[in-house]
């Protein structure tokens, strides 16, 4: 198991985005109360800065923005699959959630995945020849490598750094994952 | 008119079925209201607070079909904290001890729980339609409830719902050996879908007509399905790609070809560009196209589907259909009735979507537009007037330029005289929403003007009192009157003291009035329910801001679900 030598202090480069950002609040990534008096200023005093945002504007149905891509934030990790001759990428922030992500996983590596299990508790990654279960891990900010789904979406997009798609053979050290 | 028999004004009444016709019929007499709520069968409540369900069901005790909503509409921009109320249990509770003959149920932007489906769904045997609009609260085993349990289920939709995946089971719990599904609608539900299980829903659903299938229905799962529903009328696709299926396209291709009634088309998500020419197989027919959760499809490839579509009437897309594509709008689409521009990306306030360009086009190309949701980077007064002239017939105008406070992109002038064009010409307009920056002359010209204006959203527009109180003195018919981020305080707010009540509802958020002026309000009018919503604690002396005020008329009193955020005054 290969580890990187990783500063956990160092943010990753390409989603920008800090805890605070993942806290769920009402109002939009990046706005605050402050937005809202400086709307109305500026509406008086000048321009407005193209910066400033106020909560709910532009007038779009959450529901909507929930389901459009937020350009620019982008999340791309390397995944790796064990036997699989070269690396992908997946856009951890293109998917709703972790079933979206293991069939996007899915159909990336196709050709030697299958998606087993039509019941409750998910799909999981199987060798589509040896029938062999494939266990999805993470390494995260701090260098460890953990077993996709523990925590809530948003914290794992925030702090996955690559994934890896363990024979789980392998994956000894991890605990099971829970049926329920 | 003291020998005129009750039962032929019955008679007659069974023929009105226009909620406000009957609302005028049931003023003419204690006679005639007394009919009239014996034989409505058909009731809009359109805020659940304005009134107790009991009574409801004691004026029209042969209701059948009940429509009741909830949160007030900014609630969608996140403007109205959770929990803030609008449970449909006190009415599905009501429902079930007056009238268990129910058969259509539709509730918006309510709080819907599984525990409140689950007693829908053993109160109502005869259910024929539950429909959810913007909804929230429960979850997929909520509607495994439902379908295991009203057997007569003709409609399910969810539009808009959020909807807590608990697992796939749900879509195998309607009835065997067949359903009597004319429409399904899950398109909002997050989460898989039992590939086997909807296969085998749509197989067994002989009159299904309507299906809006999820994010999560693969390619193969939908040729599947349509080869085995060819009568489909409307359908809401989930994500078309290339799969691991190799024969999934070519059979959805062919699949698609044989819809021939197939008149409306929505979905698509993800899907990348180049499965578009899949929706030129049906472009002859197809009256409904809403491509606005396709943020993939390019301009070109937007543009070479709707050239083809010379029947369009509603078309709901992404402003990166660009000005270029609205000029083809405007030359193919004659038939268009409906207009909806989203921006693709909410987040990007300097979008270089679509400008008054697009605008101006599509309203001398298609001139029966009477409905437009616009959302653009830049617009000018000339462009407004202009389609004030060519589309005077237009009752629904909403303009969104993404850049609050924008003024008229070629004088720098602000959009009042636009505007103001759009109220006086479009005289039967009822609803309008405003952007850019307004001063009070534009409340003035819609004072003076709009005459049938219903439903009013203005942001961060207006420079004094005078632009409330000219819209206030103004528009006799206005219902809904929805204001954030304008100066305006409490004069303005006490100048409407006596119209509230014949209008359902007022929201002002970040305005400039003060807890004083809405106690003076409170005081002046019993009749009103006069809500402040606040989650800072700062004292309650009269001085201190209301960061957001919603004020409805009511016959119930002050609400007794309120949360602590809540103040009644």
């Amino acid at each position: 198991m290969s580890t990187s030598s990783t500063n956990s202090a160092e943010s990753p480069a390409v989603s920008g985005l800090d805890y605070d950002d993942t806290a769920l609040t009402l109002a939009l990534p990046g706005s605050s109360a402050d937005d809202r008096k400086r709307a109305l200023h500026d509406e008086h005093d000048k321009p407005p800065s193209p910066k400033a945002r106020a909560v709910g504007w532009p007038p779009v149905r959450a529901y909507r923005r929930n389901a459009l891509r937020e350009e620019g934030a982008c999340k791309l990790v390397k995944v790796a699959v064990d036997g699989a001759p070269y690396l992908r990428k997946v856009d951890l922030a293109a998917h709703g959630g972790y079933e979206a992500l293991l069939r996007a996983l899915h159909g990336m590596f196709a050709p030697c995945l299958a998606v087993r299990g039509e019941g409750e508790l998910g799909s999981r990654l199987v060798d589509a020849a040896t029938g062999a279960e494939y266990v999805p891990t993470y390494e995260d900010r701090d260098g460890d490598w953990m077993l996709v789904g523990d925590v809530p979406w948003k914290m794992f997009v925030e702090s996955c750094k690559r994934i890896r798609l363990m024979k789980s053979s392998e994956a000894v050290n991890l605990a099971p994952r829970p049926s329920s | 008119m003291p020998y005129f028999p009750d039962e032929v004004v019955e008679h007659i009444l069974g023929f009105v079925s226009s909620h406000r016709d009957r609302d005028a019929a049931s003023l003419v007499c204690h006679v005639w209201y007394r009919i009239e709520g014996l034989t409505r069968r058909s009731v809009f409540i359109s805020n659940c607070y304005a009134v107790r369900p009991e009574r409801v069901h004691a004026r029209f005790p042969c209701l059948r079909s009940l429509t009741v909503k909830g949160k007030p509409r900014f609630a969608d921009f996140n403007l109205v904290p959770a929990g803030w109320g609008a449970s449909a249990e006190p009415w599905v509770d009501a429902c079930a001890r007056a009238c268990p003959g129910l058969e259509e149920l539709r509730l918006k932007r309510m709080v819907v729980t599984d525990g409140c489906l689950n007693h829908l769904a053993h109160s109502f045997p005869n259910l024929r339609s539950l429909v959810l609009v913007s909804c929230e609260g429960f979850s997929t085993d909520g509607l495994a409830t439902i379908a295991t349990n009203c057997r007569f289920l003709k409609e399910l939709d969810l539009q808009g719902s959020q909807v807590e995946f608990r697992g796939r089971h749900w879509l195998s719990c309607f009835p065997k050996p067949s359903t009597s599904l004319e429409s399904l609608n899950f398109a909002c539900l997050d989460g898989a879908v039992s590939a086997n299980a909807l296969e085998s829903l749509v197989a067994r659903s002989p009159n299904l007509k309507s299906l809006r299938l999820n994010r999560a229905v693969p390619t193969a799962v939908l040729a599947k399905i349509l080869t085995s529903a060819p009568k489909l009328v409307d359908l809401g696709t989930g994500l078309v790609a290339q799969s691991n299926n190799a024969g999934a396209l070519p059979s959805l291709y062919s699949a698609i070809q044989q819809c021939t009634s197939l008149n409306s088309l929505s979905g698509f998500w993800d899907s990348p560009r180049w499965i578009t020419p899949i929706i030129h197989y049906i472009c002859k027919n197809l009256t409904c196209l809403n491509l606005s959760y396709a943020p993939m499809f390019r301009t070109v490839d937007l543009i070479g589907t709707i050239h083809q579509c010379q029947n369009l009437q509603h078309l709901w897309v992404l402003d990166h259909i660009g000005d270029a594509g609205l000029k083809v709008v405007a030359s193919s689409c004659l038939e268009l009735q409906e207009l909806r521009i989203f921006p693709a990306n909410a987040n990007v306030l300097a979008s270089t979507g679509v400008t008054e360009e697009g605008l101006v086009a599509v309203s001398s190309g298609c001139r029966k537009l009477n409905s437009m949701l616009y959302s653009c980077s830049r617009m000018t007064n000339s462009a407004l007037i202009t389609v004030a002239k060519n589309c005077s017939r237009i009752t629904s105008f909403r303009l969104h330029i993404c850049l609050h406070g924008s003024v008229d992109a070629v004088t720098g002038q602000p959009l009042d005289e636009g505007f103001g064009a759009i109220v006086r010409s479009c005289k039967g307009l009822r609803r309008l929403s405003m952007s850019g920056l307004l001063t009070d002359s534009v409340f003035l010209y819609i004072g003076m003007y709009a005459e049938r204006l219903e439903t009013l959203s203005v942001a961060f527009a207006g420079d004094s009192d005078d632009g409330m109180i000219y819209v206030l003195n103004g528009c006799k018919n206005l219902r809904k009157l929805e204001i954030r981020n304008c100066p305006f305080g409490n004069t303005a707010l006490l100048a409407g003291t006596h119209r509230y009540e014949a209008m359902r509802s007022l929201w002002m958020s970040s305005c400039d009035i003060t807890l004083g002026g809405c106690r003076s309000l409170a005081a002046a009018m019993p009749g009103l329910n006069v809500e402040v919503i606040s989650q800072a604690d700062g004292g309650a002396n009269d001085a201190k801001k209301v960061e957001k005020l919603y004020v409805y008329r009511t016959l119930a009193g002050p609400r007794d679900d309120a949360p602590g955020f809540v103040s009644a005054l």
